[in-house]
C-alpha cells in the first residue's frame, strides 16, 4: 500500500503544517526576550503589558461588541435567507438572490470594503445617514458580509432535514410560524449556533472591510494588530495570540460537548418514539 | 403573508448593501478626481437648470491601460492566485482524501483539527510565519542546523513566502469541500473496479478523482477569487516587487486618495472574477440539487 502511506506522509505534513506556526507563537509569548529568535527563559510579562495597553483593550472591547451584534443580526437575515433558499422552491427573483447570497463566500475583501465605504458616502450625500462612520457602518457591513455564512450553514441543514415532521405538524393544523418556531428552529439549532459563531470570528477577524468602512475614532482590534505587526514585532502579539486560542479551544470544547450531548439525547427520544410506535 | 416576509427582509437588505453598492462603484468610476468632499465629481447635472447632462468620463480606465502597473500587478495576482490554488489542491487532496477513509470515529476530530485555526485571528496567524521565514527565523536555523543549506535563505518578502501564506490560510476552504465530495463516494464503485481488475492507482485515477471534480472545483474556486483580491498576505509576507492587485487598489484608495480610479480597478478586477464566481455558483447550486435528494 504505498498510496496509503503517501496520504499518510501528506496528512501529517498538513497537520504541521498548519500547527506549528500557532504553537510556536504560544511558546514565543512566553519569552522573556524581545526577539523572536532569541530564547531567553521563560516569562509571562506580555501578558501584563497586554493589560497595560489601552489602545489594544478599547480596540478590542470595540471588536466584540460589534462582533457579537452583527453574529446575531446575522443569523436572523442568515436564517431567513436559508429558509427562503432552502424551502420556498421557485420564487420570483431567485436566481438574484441566490447569486447575492453565495457572492460575499468568494469576493475579494477589498471590493466589498470599497463599495460599502462608496455606498455609506453617498448615503450620507443624500440622506445625511449614517453621520461619519463608526461601529454602525463597520455593524452593517460585518452583517452583509458573514450572513452569507450563516444563510449557507442553515440552507444546508434544512436540506438535509426530514420534511415529514413539519408536514405532519401542518396537517394537525398547526401555523407556519408555530411550526418554526417549535420544531424547525430546535432542530437547526445547531446549525444557528455554528452559524453565530462563525459570523462572530469573521466579525472579529476582519481587518480590510473595516478599515474601509470606519472613521477615524473607531479602530477594530485587527486594525491595531496590524499596524503594530507592520511597524516591528511586538511579543505582546504573541500573547494576546495564545490568549485567542485559549478561549476558542476552550469555546470548541465546549460547543462540542454540549452538542454530542443534546445529539444523543435527540437520537434517544427518535428511538422512544419509533418504539412506542413499533 | 409570512412567506414573503421571510424572503423579503434578507432580499432587501442584500439589495441595499450587497448590489447597490456595486452599481455605485460602477457610477464613481466614470467621474473625475476632484478636490472636494466626496473626491469625485458629479456624474449627473442639470445644466442651466433644464438640460440633464450624464458626464461620462473613461479616464480612469485609460489610465489603468496606459500606465503598466496596473497590467503588471492584474498579471501578478492571477499568477499567485493560480499558484497557490494548486499549491492547496496538491496538499489538500491527500488530506481531504485521507480524513474521508479514517475510521468513522476519528473524521470529527480530524475535521475538527483542520477548522480549529480558522477560529483563531487569521492576521496573528500570518504574523507568525514572519518570525519563522525571516534571515535568522526558525525555518532558515533548522536548515542550516540540518546542514540542508550553508547560509541563510532570503524566503521572507519574496513571492516564496506569498504562496506558504495563502496556501497556510486558504487550506481549509480547499479541504472541506473536497471532503463533503470524496466522504459521499461510494465504495461500492471501487470495490467494482478492484473486481474488474483495477489496481487501486488506476481505480483512483478512473473513479474517485472524476467522482470529485465537483469538490475539486468548488475547492479551487474557493481559494482562487479570494486570492486573486488578497491585501493581508502580500503586504505582511511580500516583498516590495511583489504587485498584487488588492494592494493597488488600497492604496490607490487611501495613499492618492484617487476614488474614480481605485473604482475603475475594482470594477476590472471583478471583470477578471465574473467566469469564476459564476462557475462557482453554478457549482454551489447543483451541490445543493444533489444534497436535496
Amino acid at each position: 500500500m504505498r498510496r496509503s502511506s503517501f496520504v499518510l506522509t501528506m496528512m501529517a505534513f498538513g497537520y504541521a503544517f498548519l500547527y506549528v506556526p500557532i504553537i510556536l507563537l504560544i511558546i514565543y509569548s512566553f519569552n522573556e526576550s524581545r526577539l523572536v529568535t532569541v530564547w531567553g527563559g521563560w516569562s509571562t510579562k506580555w501578558y501584563a503589558g497586554l493589560l497595560h495597553n489601552d489602545q489594544m483593550l478599547a480596540a478590542a472591547w470595540l471588536s466584540l461588541r460589534i462582533a457579537a451584534l452583527s453574529a446575531t443580526f446575522s443569523v436572523v437575515l442568515g436564517t431567513l435567507a436559508g429558509m427562503a433558499m432552502a424551502r420556498f422552491g421557485r420564487f420570483r427573483g431567485r436566481t438574484l438572490f441566490g447569486g447575492m447570497i453565495t457572492a460575499p463566500l468568494v469576493m475579494p475583501e477589498v471590493i466589498t470594503g470599497l463599495s460599502l465605504l462608496l455606498l455609506f458616502v453617498s448615503l450620507e450625500q443624500f440622506i445625511g445617514w449614517p453621520e461619519g462612520r463608526g461601529m454602525t457602518t463597520i455593524t452593517i457591513a460585518h452583517i452583509t458580509f458573514t450572513m452569507a455564512f450563516v444563510a449557507v450553514i442553515v440552507q444546508s441543514r434544512l436540506v438535509s432535514l426530514d420534511e415529514s415532521i413539519e408536514e405532519a405538524a401542518m396537517d394537525l393544523g398547526a401555523r407556519p410560524a408555530k411550526i418554526f418556531f417549535v420544531i424547525t428552529l430546535p432542530i437547526i439549532s445547531p446549525a444557528i449556533v455554528s452559524g453565530w459563531l462563525l459570523a462572530f470570528t469573521l466579525s472579529l477577524d476582519d481587518l480590510v472591510i473595516a478599515s474601509f468602512v470606519s472613521g477615524p475614532a473607531s479602530t477594530t482590534l485587527p486594525m491595531v494588530i496590524f499596524s503594530s505587526v507592520r511597524l516591528g514585532v511586538t511579543p505582546e502579539i504573541n500573547a494576546l495570540a495564545t490568549i485567542i486560542v485559549a478561549l476558542v479551544t476552550t469555546g470548541i470544547i465546549v460547543a462540542g460537548v454540549f452538542m454530542a450531548r443534546q445529539e444523543r439525547i435527540r437520537k434517544q427520544d427518535e428511538q422512544m418514539a419509533a418504539a412506542s410506535n413499533a | 403573508m409570512g412567506r414573503g416576509l421571510v424572503i423579503m427582509v434578507p432580499y432587501v437588505w442584500l439589495l441595499l448593501f450587497f448590489l447597490i453598492p456595486f452599481a455605485i462603484v460602477l457610477k464613481i468610476s466614470f467621474s473625475e478626481a476632484a478636490i472636494a468632499i466626496p473626491p469625485y465629481t458629479a456624474l449627473i447635472e442639470w445644466a442651466e437648470e433644464t438640460y440633464l447632462t450624464i458626464r461620462l468620463n473613461f479616464g480612469s480606465y485609460l489610465f489603468l491601460l496606459t500606465d503598466s502597473l496596473y497590467a503588471v500587478a492584474y498579471l501578478n495576482s492571477l499568477k499567485i492566485a493560480f499558484v497557490s490554488t494548486v499549491l492547496c489542491l496538491l496538499l489538500g487532496y491527500p488530506m481531504a482524501y485521507g480524513i474521508a477513509k479514517a475510521p468513522q470515529a476519528w473524521r470529527g476530530p480530524l475535521l475538527m483539527l483542520i477548522i480549529l485555526p480558522f477560529w483563531t485571528s487569521f492576521l496573528i496567524r500570518v504574523y507568525a510565519w514572519i518570525g519563522i521565514l525571516k534571515q535568522e527565523g526558525l525555518l532558515n536555523n533548522f536548515l542550516l542546523w540540518l546542514g540542508v543549506i550553508d547560509a541563510p535563505l532570503q524566503i521572507l518578502y519574496t513571492d516564496t513566502s506569498i504562496y506558504i501564506g495563502i496556501v497556510y490560510s486558504y487550506l481549509p476552504f480547499m479541504i472541506l469541500p473536497l471532503y463533503a465530495t470524496l466522504e459521499k463516494l461510494d465504495d461500492t464503485l471501487l470495490e467494482a473496479a478492484a473486481d474488474l481488475g483495477a489496481k487501486p492507482f488506476t481505480a483512483f485515477l478512473s473513479v474517485t478523482l472524476p467522482l470529485s471534480v465537483p469538490g475539486i472545483v468548488a475547492g479551487s474556486l474557493l481559494v482562487f477569487i479570494p486570492a486573486v483580491g488578497e491585501f493581508v498576505i502580500p503586504s505582511l509576507l511580500g516583498g516590495p516587487n511583489t504587485l498584487m492587485i488588492g494592494a493597488v487598489l488600497w492604496n490607490e484608495f487611501f495613499a492618492n486618495r484617487d476614488w474614480p480610479v481605485a473604482s475603475a480597478v475594482a470594477i476590472a478586477l471583478l471583470l477578471f472574477l465574473v467566469v469564476p464566481i459564476m462557475l462557482f455558483q453554478y457549482y454551489q447550486g447543483r451541490q445543493q440539487e444533489v444534497a436535496r435528494q
